[in-house]
């Protein structure tokens, strides 16, 4: 029978299933960070369990940590605790722990496939929503809650139903200044925020194809946006040159091995999905976010839509809702909108590529007056290899704030926030009511068009600006 | 986890859409390392004002809701974050069951390994709930989860669909990780099996 890629990896992974239970399902690699662990290994104490695989559990601290001089001490307190209560748990239960001071220290979506341990075929979880990322390598990947954190903890399998298979087709060839998060935006716009709900979405055609590594991370991380379970791209040369020489990746033998086994995972020819959308790359135009979910989205030439051209009375309301929140009038261009602040980071886009994209854009130009702009690498090692290219000068010198590895303002945990009323143009991936700071403003852009905006103080279409 | 039987409860409509769990939830409480306590952050930004005080608009406020355990909210209830801090929060609040026409995949499994019950009910069914509970002061529903039913008031019953296993958890209030851990020759066996 011709499967597709996510029945391979399901298939591969059950340790029982039968018509009357919920199957059980292995879990290959567990990611584990500050804010979602400290409860579930409290649970384990409770009763007396241990953390059956160590081995296949890996922690960093992201969502918390400052992003300033990490050698001052941590201000906030309550932080401070969780941060230290992950290292004493790891510690207690044997877990590899790459905490605020080491040099690969990153946000977890970040570092999983940058230290090799994300791989195809792999099923991955870790509580957090944003887990999907991985699929972008072939992973079977997905966000789980605290409950199932210990469940997969105390026995590195999780109870889970078989998911729907959604496939979305990108043909076709970006036009230019047209990203990966523009894709994915645009899908979103599509079939709305929970137009993939409990789906596994695998993204395919020949503009998915044609994208790098970390642009697939970029797609595939805001597939929970949709709603979906997980995203997932099949893996190709591109994904297993990415891989090789990785820290965790299988070395010389074990990985052709391994790379022979990886080319068994694509959807077989003739396999059937649950549901099938296609679009065309050549319609893809640079995308703003105008409201309080990553749905309300438009192109960059487009305008704030009028609540009274809403079919439904629900979205009527939510729009309506969503343009007093975000204190916009319909029919204003989404060029004429002016931002505070600029935030060029998170799981979704703050790789080297994403800061090249944007640094490419600033060269030798200023941030406006009116703007506060800062980048934060998502990891360690990101920054690193940013500050051996001299990508921090050209954002330092354009005006710039230029941080250590984390989060930070993708969901302000951190002292990094808007104030109130503040409008911020943003590179993360959700844009709900107080995400990054209680009233404050977001807007969804790509990296390019974060920088672009930074330096004009306003919205602009990033195909123009270039030129 | 704490069973689910039956319940009967005072309604309270929140008429939002895709509510997410930012709003459940606010990320400023994320930081407790204990599951309890949440209950009083519950919707954070809608309920207070920016003085701390409650804010008397938001509907939870209103005193004829005092006591509410049942939610009528609209589509795509819990979207977002995987946090299970947001059904801690409405657990803790005193939330037993949601009732909405569809809840986001994370939260709802996050609901069931707390003994909240998200009910998914057809949009117009919720609506015209949600129109009850405005219009009736003291408007209650009894849940059955055995039975699978939401009765109203009137004696009108509406059917509900859930998962067997998930509704073998809730009536016995199932430890999840237990059940697993039977299998462990399983497991084990897998493990083996060089994988
Ligand atoms: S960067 Fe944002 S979305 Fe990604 S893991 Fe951190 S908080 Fe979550």
């Amino acid at each position: 029978m011709q499967k597709t890629m996510y029945e391979k990896i399901w298939d591969a992974h059950l340790v029982r299933s039968s018509d009357d239970e919920v199957p059980i399902l292995y879990i290959d690699t567990h990611l584990v960070h500050e804010v979602t662990s400290p409860q579930a290994f409290e649970g384990l104490r409770l009763n007396n369990r241990k953390v059956r695989r160590p081995d296949l559990t890996f922690a960093t601290m992201d969502h918390n940590v400052p992003t300033t001089d990490r050698s001052l001490p941590i201000k906030d307190l309550i932080a401070a605790k969780q941060m230290e209560t992950l290292a004493q748990n790891c510690a207690e239960f044997d877990i590899p722990l790459y905490d605020i001071n080491s040099p690969e220290q990153g946000i977890v979506h970040v570092i999983g496939p940058e230290l090799g341990i994300t791989q195809p075929g792999k099923t991955i979880v870790c509580g957090d929503s944003h887990t999907s990322t991985h699929g972008a390598l072939g992973a079977l990947a997905f966000g789980i809650g605290t409950s199932e954190i210990e469940h997969v903890l105390a026995t590195q399998c999780l109870l889970q139903h078989k998911s729907e298979t959604f496939e979305i087709r990108v043909d076709g060839t970006l036009p230019y200044g047209v990203t990966a998060k523009d894709i994915i935006l645009s899908i979103i716009g599509h079939i709305g925020i929970d137009g993939g709900n409990g789906a596994v979405i695998e993204y395919t055609g020949s503009a998915i194809r044609a994208l790098s590594i970390e642009e697939r991370m970029t797609v595939c991380n805001m597939s929970i946006e949709a709603g979906a379970r997980a995203g997932m791209i099949a893996p190709d040369d591109s994904t297993y040159e990415y891989i090789a020489g990785r820290r965790f990746a299988p070395k010389n033998e074990a990985f052709d091995d391994a790379a022979e086994q990886w080319k068994q995972l694509p959807t077989d020819d003739g396999a059937e999905y649950d549901r099938t959308l296609i679009l065309d790359a050549a319609d893809i135009a640079p995308q703003v976010t105008w409201g309080t979910n990553p749905g309300m989205v438009t192109d960059v030439t487009g305008q704030v839509p009028d609540p009274a051209e809403m079919t439904s009375s629900d979205e009527k309301q939510a729009t309506k809702h969503a343009l007093e929140y975000m204190d916009l009038k319909p029919g204003t261009p989404m060029t004429d909108i002016i931002v505070d602040r600029v935030f060029i980071g998170s799981c979704t886009n703050s790789r080297i590529s994403d800061l090249r994209a944007a640094a490419e854009v600033v060269k030798g130009r200023k941030v406006a007056d009116t703007v506060n702009a800062m980048v934060v690498p998502g990891s360690q090692a990101v920054k690193r290899q940013a500050e051996a290219e001299g990508l921090h000068d050209i954002f330092r010198s354009a005006g710039f704030e230029w941080r250590e590895a984390g989060c930070s303002m993708c969901l302000g945990m951190n002292p990094d926030t808007l104030s109130p009323g503040q409008r911020c143009a943003s590179t993360s991936n959700r844009n709900f009511e107080g995400r990054q700071g209680k009233g404050g403003r977001t807007h969804l852009v790509s990296p390019q068009m974060a920088a672009a905006t930074a330096v004009t103080g306003h919205f602009v279409d990033i195909r123009e600006f270039s030129s | 986890m704490e069973a689910f039987k039956e319940h009967v409860g005072l309604v309270v409509p929140l008429d939002r859409i895709n509510v997410d769990t930012d709003q459940i939830i606010p990320k400023q409480f994320l930081k407790r390392i204990e599951r309890t306590g949440f209950g009083e952050f519950l919707f954070y930004d809608w309920r207070y004002l920016e003085n701390g005080d409650p804010n008397p608009d938001f509907v939870l406020n209103h005193p004829r809701y005092a006591g509410a355990s049942i939610l009528i909210a609209g589509v795509n209830f819990g979207c977002g974050s995987s946090r299970e801090h947001a059904p801690w929060a409405l657990q803790q609040y005193g939330f037993k069951a949601i009732l909405a026409p569809s809840f986001a995949d994370i939260f709802r499994n996050n609901c069931y390994k707390n003994g909240i019950l998200p009910i998914s009910l057809p949009a117009n069914i919720i609506t015209s709930l949600g129109q009850e509970a405005h219009k009736t002061e003291g408007y209650r529903l009894m849940v059955d989860l055995e039975d699978q039913s939401v009765v109203c008031p009137d004696g009108t019953v509406h059917t509900f669909e859930i998962g067997d296993f998930e509704k073998y958890c809730l009536l016995n209030g199932l430890d999840e990780i237990g059940w697993t851990l039977q299998y462990e020759t399983d497991i084990t066996a897998y493990e083996n099996r060089g994988h």
